[in-house]
């Protein structure tokens, strides 16, 4: 008896630490939307890094402002060039912890409701930031989804009175990212 | 069994620590994939004045131009400072690819319908490839489309060819220079004493004084011996205003022309000697986007 609750006590304590791992991905789909009766903006980044530990919690994703893609390239010249300064500013990232760890099971394939609470820096300002997400727990990988709001002003970004009422105040952000090992 | 449990507790929670990071960065450990930055958006338009920016219409998008050159301004207020001797260019320029774009135009001085193609052989960028300049190249044709009586008119007379290099860096957000070594080749010029053959280099540049207003500055400088004495080299300085969807440029000059081989092989009248042949100018681009990228089908 003894023996056995022995054994089941070290499978259990290796399993819980085989199954903390760092997950990784270099293609994370990043869109954004502004939505106005005036002009309709959307933009694309499908190379966005993430990073997450699954011991801690810790998240920290990262995207280069020139990845996105917009349908008009003109648009996307001002929007590096006039709006987010990418030549100063070349990425944005965000740097966090998931608020319920404890309710992740990374071993157990499933769907968890998670909050991530961290720090978000776009244009060279930082501005606290909570917001939700799905994990789907698949076999060793984890798909992220996303989606939240952010607003131009937060960041610091100037809208020129002319087009103001081309651009939402508020900007729709979805995050789609499969995170798996990292592949060696 | 009691010396071993212990043990084993030691090794499982040793084992557990170990994957524990210590509070660094999390993406560093992905390590940094080396990208290369392209330079973009060195000049606001294709042209600086009247010659052309090492700035190609992106892929898919046709820009549309139009352009005003006026009478010189030293007639003051009887011709509204030269508004009333307006001349016109009216011009579409396709981007093929990012680096190839066409274009065509016709202008109302000398009726001359115009055709190029231009293609960036090197682009300006910095990380994983290292490139201090963009390279391009120009091929202008100009066809003057009518014919006059004085003389047995061949349509090849009234042919035109301009090659050109644009040699361009942007230095920073506020400064782009070029250099624009030029051939003009006149089918027929006016006297034999002429060359057919005229070599050029033009220089301009471009200060940033706004997000959305740049100073643009643009010379040509015609090589001696090749043109009759009066002609003069053009200098055009002038304003790009961007808004949403165009580029206004708003300049003085001292050519007419709109046209590589009028702008550069004759120009009449300079800047500062009598009579001065300073006039009002402006283009206005507007882009339209005719293929989207594959993602927003």
């Amino acid at each position: 008896m003894k023996h056995v609750l022995l054994l089941a006590l070290a499978v259990a304590i290796f399993g819980t630490a085989a199954t903390a791992q760092k997950l990784f991905t270099r293609d994370a789909r990043i869109q954004f939307d502004s939505d106005t009766p005036m002009e309709k903006i959307q933009a694309i980044n499908k190379s966005g890094t993430a990073g997450l530990d699954t011991e801690t919690g810790r998240m920290e994703w990262k995207v280069l402002i020139k990845g996105f893609v917009f349908e008009k390239a003109l648009m996307q010249e001002h929007f590096n060039e006039n709006y987010l300064e990418s030549n100063t500013f070349p990425s944005a990232t965000f740097k966090g912890e998931l608020v319920n760890l404890k309710e992740v099971n990374f071993a157990k394939n499933g769907t968890y409701h998670v909050r991530a609470k961290g720090k978000m820096t776009i244009h060279g300002v930082t501005k606290d930031l909570e917001v939700p997400g799905t994990l789907v727990v698949d076999n060793g990988k984890v798909r992220v989804n996303s989606n939240f709001n952010l607003a131009c002003a937060d960041y610091d970004i100037a809208i020129p009175g002319v087009v103001r009422d081309k651009i939402a105040k508020e900007i729709a952000v979805k995050v789609e990212a499969v995170l798996e090992p990292r592949k060696k | 069994m009691k010396k071993v449990l212990p043990f084993l507790l030691f090794i499982a929670l040793v084992s557990g620590s170990v994957s524990a990071q210590d509070e660094g960065d999390l993406l560093s450990l992905l390590g940094d994939e080396p990208t290369t930055d392209y330079t973009t958006a060195s000049f606001k338009t294709t042209r600086v004045v009247n010659g052309h920016s090492i700035e190609n219409t992106a892929a898919g998008v046709l820009d549309f131009k139009i352009s005003h050159r006026f009478s010189p301004v030293r007639n003051g207020v009887f011709d509204l400072f030269g508004l009333d001797g307006a001349t016109i260019r009216i011009g579409l320029d396709y981007g093929i690819t990012d680096r190839l774009m066409v274009g065509i135009g016709r202008s109302s001085k000398e009726k001359i319908l115009d055709g190029f193609a231009k293609y960036k052989i090197l682009r300006q960028s910095s990380g994983k490839k290292n490139m201090p300049i963009t390279l391009s190249y120009l091929v202008d044709a100009q066809f003057k489309t009518y014919a006059t009586n004085d003389r047995e008119n061949l349509t090849s007379s009234r042919l035109f060819y301009t090659h050109q290099l644009l040699i361009g860096r942007k230095f920073n957000d506020a400064l782009t220079l070029q250099l624009m070594p030029t051939l003009v080749h006149r089918n027929l010029t006016k006297t034999k004493a002429e060359k057919n053959d005229v070599l050029a280099l033009g220089v301009a540049g471009r200060i940033k004084l706004t997000k959305r207003i740049t100073l643009n500055a643009e010379y040509y400088y015609v090589l001696p011996d090749q043109l009759a004495p009066e002609y003069t080299n053009v200098l055009s300085l002038g304003f790009d205003i961007e808004t949403g969807g165009h580029v206004f440029q708003l300049h003085f000059t001292n050519s007419a022309d709109m046209t590589y081989k009028g702008f550069i092989t004759e120009t009449t009248e300079g800047w500062f000697n009598e009579p001065t042949g300073i006039r009002f100018g402006f283009n206005i681009a507007r882009v339209f986007t005719i293929v989207k990228p594959k993602d927003f089908y």
